[in-house]
C-alpha cells in the first residue's frame, strides 16, 4: 500500500502517475464557472474502484449491485431515498463498518488498485489515508486545539503540531474565527462551527480521501453554504465522497453522482439498496438514462 | 345581526377549559412519594443525631485534639488512652493497598467489557462479576486468614510474615472491591456516545488509542465516581480487617504486621462487654463519627473533582 500514499505536496500534479489506475473519462466533465473546460484534459485517475459490491449486517444485503469508481480530485455524490445503503456503503470505503458486529463486505473494493478488504490490509491504516466526517458533528469533550491535534498526536506526529493545527483550520476556513479561543472547550461552538471543525480535524491527518456522510443534514442554510464552498476548495487537494439527501447540493458540489435505490423484498419486507445509475452530475440531474432516477430526482418519488 | 345566525355559528359547542376538577389519585400518589423522599431524610437525619449526641459526650470526657493526635490507642486498659492516630492509620492503610489493587483491576475489566469485549462475552461476565460482589465481607475475610496470609504471603516473604497483616486484609478486600469499581466504571464507559469512538477511529486511532484518550477522558465524572464508591467501601469495610488485620492498633506502616482499624474496632467493641454508658462505650460513636466525616469528606472532594474535569458530551 505504500507506494500509493500520496504526499500531500504531490497532490495536484499534472497527470496521472504511472502507478495509478487510469480510466477513460466518461464523457465531458461537469463544468463549474466554465474553468474545468479551460484546462487541458486528461485521464481521470480512480481512488476506488468498486465492482459489484454488496455489504450485509446479516444474512440478507444491505446494499447491492455497487458497480462505479471515484475519481482523483472529483467529489462524488451518493444520493437516494432513506434506506437505500447510501451511509451503508461510504462507510465501507474506510473499513468503518468492521466496527460492527455480523457486517461483511463482498465484491471488490479496490484503493488505488489495492484490495482494500485484502486479509493483510490493516483497517486502522486505511483510516488514516481516508477519514470521514460524519452526519451528527461529533467533537470530542476536549478544547478546539485538542480536538484537531488528537489525530496526529495518536498517530505520533507531534511536531510542529501548532503549525499543523493551524493549517488545518485554515483550511478549514475557521482560523479567523477560533484563534483566539483555542483553548476552550469544543462544545462552546455552533453547530456549523463544529462541523467544520470535525473537517479541520480530518485534515489534520493528512489524508487522500474525505468521506462525508450527510455532513450538513444537521445544519441550518448558512452553515452548509460554508461547508459547500470548502468542499470546492478541498477538491483541489483531497477526493471526496459525500452522501447527501439533498439533491441540490448534490447538484451544486458534486462531479459525479452514483443514485441509489431502495427495493423492499416482496416476501419479508427486507430493504435491500441498491445503484442504478452512476453518470456525470449533469446528466444525472439533466437527462438520466434510468427513469427512477428521473423520478427521483425531479421529486416525483422520495 | 340577528341573533338566529349566531345561535348557528355557535352550534358546535366549545369546551369550556376553566372547570378546573381536582384529581385526587393524583395527591395520594404525589403525598406518597413526598413521605418516601422525607423518610430516607429522616433516617439519614436520625443516624447521624445518634451519633452525635454520645460523640458529644465523649468529648465532654476526652479532649478533641487529644483524641485526634493521641498516638496510642488503649481505650479498654488501665490507664485508658485516648489517641485515634492508630486506626487511622490501620484505616489508610487497608484502604490504600485496597486501592491499589482494585484501581488497575476494576479499570482494566471496565476498559476490557465495554470496548474489547465481544456482546455475547460481556453479556456473560458482567452478571458474574456482580455476583462476586455479592459475597458476603465475612469470605473474603477467612479467605485471607486460612489462606492468603499463610499460603501466598508466607511463601512470598518466607514466613516472615505475622499470621494477622494488613496486607493480606488489604489485598482481598481490593478483590471484594473490583466488582464494584469495574461495574460502575463500565457503565460508565458503555454511556459514552459511539459517535465519539467513530469519530477517533475515523481518523486513524488503534483500539488502545480510542479507549484510553476518548472514552475514558469522556467517561472520566463516572470513572471517579466508581473509585470513590471503591474506597468508600474500603474506608468502611469491617469484616474483612478484623478476621485478617488482627486487632492490635499500631503506628507501623509495614504491611505484614498486624492492624485495628476504625471500623474493625467498632466492631470488635460492640461485640464486646463494655458497659453501656462509660467512656469505652463512647468511643464507638466518636470513632463511628469519625468514619462518617471522612466517607463524607471523600464524596465532597470527589463531586468537586467530577464538576471541575467533567467532560460534558451530547
Amino acid at each position: 500500500m505504500a507506494e500509493h500514499v500520496t504526499e500531500p505536496e504531490d497532490k495536484q500534479r499534472e497527470a496521472a502517475p504511472a502507478g495509478g489506475v487510469g480510466i477513460p473519462d466518461q464523457g465531458a466533465r461537469f463544468s463549474r464557472d466554465g474553468e474545468t473546460e479551460a484546462e487541458p484534459r486528461r485521464p481521470r485517475e480512480a481512488i476506488f474502484q468498486l465492482e459489484k459490491v454488496v455489504v450485509s449486517y446479516g444474512p440478507k444485503p444491505a446494499v447491492r449491485d455497487v458497480t462505479f469508481d471515484v475519481g482523483r480530485n472529483e467529489i462524488t455524490a451518493l444520493i437516494g431515498p432513506s434506506g437505500c445503503g447510501k451511509s451503508t456503503l461510504i462507510r465501507c470505503l474506510n473499513r468503518m463498518n468492521d466496527l460492527i458486529p455480523g457486517a461483511r463486505v463482498e465484491g471488490r473494493v479496490l484503493y488505488h488498485g489495492e484490495d482494500l478488504y485484502a486479509p493483510n490490509v490493516d483497517a486502522v491504516e486505511v483510516r488514516k489515508r481516508i477519514g470521514m466526517v460524519f452526519q451528527k458533528p461529533n467533537p470530542f469533550p476536549k478544547s478546539i486545539y485538542d480536538n484537531i491535534a488528537f489525530g496526529p498526536r495518536v498517530l505520533g506526529r507531534k511536531q510542529n503540531l501548532d503549525e499543523t493545527v493551524e493549517r488545518a483550520l485554515t483550511q478549514a476556513a475557521l482560523w479567523d474565527e477560533v484563534k483566539d479561543r483555542l483553548k476552550t472547550n469544543a462544545f462552546g461552538m455552533s453547530g456549523g462551527q463544529q462541523q467544520r471543525l470535525c473537517i479541520a480535524r480530518c485534515l489534520a491527518v493528512n489524508p487522500d480521501v474525505i468521506l462525508m456522510d450527510e455532513p450538513c443534514s444537521a445544519l441550518d442554510p448558512i452553515s452548509t453554504g460554508k461547508i459547500e464552498d470548502l468542499m470546492m476548495e478541498l477538491k483541489r487537494e483531497y477526493s471526496i465522497v459525500i452522501v447527501t439527501h439533498n439533491m441540490q447540493q448534490a447538484a451544486r458540489v458534486s462531479d459525479k453522482t452514483a443514485f441509489f435505490t431502495v427495493e423492499l423484498a416482496s416476501d419479508d419486507d427486507h430493504r435491500t439498496g441498491r445503484v442504478v445509475e452512476f453518470d456525470d452530475t449533469e446528466k444525472i440531474f439533466t437527462n438520466p438514462a434510468d427513469s427512477r432516477t428521473e423520478a427521483y430526482v425531479t421529486g416525483k418519488v422520495g | 345581526m340577528e341573533a338566529g345566525s349566531t345561535t348557528a355559528a355557535g352550534a358546535r359547542a366549545v369546551p369550556s377549559l376553566g372547570a378546573a376538577r381536582r384529581r385526587y389519585g393524583e395527591d395520594v400518589v404525589k403525598g406518597i412519594l413526598i413521605l418516601a423522599t422525607f423518610l430516607s431524610i429522616l433516617t439519614t437525619t436520625g443516624i447521624v443525631v445518634a451519633l452525635l449526641v454520645p460523640t458529644i459526650e465523649f468529648f465532654g470526657d476526652v479532649g478533641v485534639w487529644e483524641f485526634l493526635s493521641g498516638s496510642k490507642w488503649t481505650p479498654l486498659f488501665e490507664p485508658p488512652s485516648f489517641g485515634v492516630l492508630p486506626l487511622l492509620v490501620g484505616t489508610l492503610l487497608t484502604t490504600g493497598i485496597a486501592m491499589l489493587v482494585a484501581t488497575p483491576l476494576g479499570l482494566g475489566a471496565a476498559i476490557y467489557l465495554s470496548e474489547y469485549a465481544r456482546p455475547r462475552v460481556r453479556k456473560t461476565i458482567k452478571p458474574a462479576l456482580e455476583i462476586l460482589a455479592g459475597v458476603p465481607t465475612i469470605v473474603f475475610g477467612y479467605f485471607a486468614l486460612t489462606f492468603f496470609t499463610p499460603e501466598i504471603l508466607r511463601g512470598l516473604f518466607n514466613a516472615d510474615v505475622n499470621i494477622f497483616n494488613v496486607l493480606a486484609a488489604g489485598i482481598v478486600m481490593g478483590f471484594m472491591i473490583v466488582p464494584t469499581v469495574a461495574s460502575v466504571a463500565e457503565d460508565a464507559m458503555s454511556a459514552v456516545p459511539q459517535s465519539l469512538r467513530e469519530g477517533a477511529f475515523g481518523l486513524g486511532a488503534s483500539k488502545l488509542s480510542v479507549s484510553l484518550r476518548v472514552v475514558f477522558p469522556a467517561a472520566l465524572s463516572g470513572i471517579v465516581a466508581a473509585i470513590v464508591l471503591g474506597v468508600s467501601r474500603a474506608i468502611g469495610e469491617t469484616m474483612i480487617v478484623l478476621i485478617a488485620a488482627g486487632q492490635i492498633a499500631s503506628n507501623s506502616i509495614d504491611p505484614r504486621e498486624p492492624h485495628y482499624s476504625l471500623a474493625s474496632f467498632i466492631g470488635a467493641t460492640a461485640k464486646g462487654d463494655v458497659p453501656t454508658g462509660s467512656t469505652e462505650y463512647k468511643t464507638i460513636f466518636a470513632v463511628g463519627m469519625l468514619l462518617f466525616v471522612l466517607t463524607l469528606v471523600m464524596n465532597l472532594i470527589s463531586i468537586r473533582f467530577v464538576r471541575k474535569y467533567r467532560q460534558v458530551y451530547e
